[in-house]
């Protein structure tokens, strides 16, 4: 491992200072990536703080009730529930994503696992994942060609996972409904934004 | 081909990854006195019908569930789709 000989305070700026940290979005820019092709925009999302909560066995009707009071509802199998400031949507069995802004909620899994407790085994998953929005008229024309899942069929409401370019992607239609949310991995974002921009210009 | 998931509805099938006989979640006990003889049971042995088969799929660009999955080997027909877990505990193995 590196070490410096030199007291961190005594590097100077400008060389390899640590105070000029910048974050950096998923597709590594420091501002969001935005791309338009024809009448649909993909949009960079990284304003978006994850978790998952997952009941432990025995516990599942008090993980419910908790839930229910933090994001509204209990979403049932490819459900999403659409809520200010958390949201969230169903994962699998007795699993729920939760999601809220990454300003106010930076640390959502410990404001969750606080009011959980040990009804639920929380997990952080920010990092995890990567956000696009691909909204505006023809958003099916693209997603019926990266994915299985039928998009016309979907509303409003709903959430799928699915596989986009082999990826494992979550799929949610929002409000207004030519709008969807698409959550990939994180360290395939450069692939997953490539393989999207390709159906765009496919359509377009 | 169509799975017909017990949560999701019709899912086209390359969502899925075929994971073997279902006997495979029938994991022999390892401190039987003949737990070598059953792990090689368990390991090596299957059989390979020509007709009806249950078999575990795994739902990777999904839900992530395991699902067992009866088919028809000749013609992949699907008659029957269940969760892995409510197999399990049907038959007294989930603690």
């Amino acid at each position: 491992m590196f070490r410096s000989f030199l007291p961190i305070l005594s590097i100077q700026r400008g060389t390899v200072s640590v105070h000029d940290l910048k974050p950096i979005t998923a597709l590594g820019g420091t501002d969001p990536r935005v791309d338009t092709v024809g009448s649909v925009t993909l949009t960079e999302n990284p304003g978006l703080a994850l978790a998952s909560v997952a009941a432990r066995m025995g516990r599942e009707a008090a993980c419910k009730d908790h839930l229910k009071s933090v994001i509204g509802a209990v979403p049932g199998p490819g459900e999403c529930q659409l809520n200010d400031p958390e949201a969230g949507f169903w994962m699998s069995p007795d699993m729920w994503m939760v999601g809220a802004p990454f300003d106010t909620h930076e640390d959502l899994a410990s404001q969750l696992k606080k009011r959980f407790g040990d009804t639920a085994s929380v997990t952080e998953q920010t990092d995890g994942w990567c956000c696009f929005d691909l909204r505006g008229a023809g958003m099916e024309n693209v997603m019926e060609r990266l994915c299985p899942i039928n998009m016309r069929a979907m509303q409003t409401g709903q959430a799928q996972r699915t596989s986009i370019d082999h990826l494992g992607c979550f799929v949610l239609r929002r409000d207004p409904a030519d709008w969807v949310r698409i959550l990939g991995p994180r360290s395939s974002a450069a692939s997953l934004h490539h393989a999207l921009l390709t159906a765009m210009q496919s359509v377009a | 081909m169509i799975i017909n998931h017990p949560l999701l509805g019709p899912r086209d099938s390359a969502e899925f990854t075929y994971m073997g006989d279902a006997r495979l979640i029938n994991r022999p006990d390892w401190q039987a006195d003949d737990a070598v003889a059953q792990f090689t049971d368990y390991g090596y042995l299957r059989d390979n019908p020509a007709g009806a088969h249950r078999e575990l799929w795994f739902h990777e660009g999904g839900d992530r569930s395991w699902l067992v999955v009866t088919r028809d080997t000749t013609t992949h027909e699907i008659t029957n789709v269940e969760l892995a877990r409510d197999v399990a505990r049907a038959e007294g193995r989930s603690k």
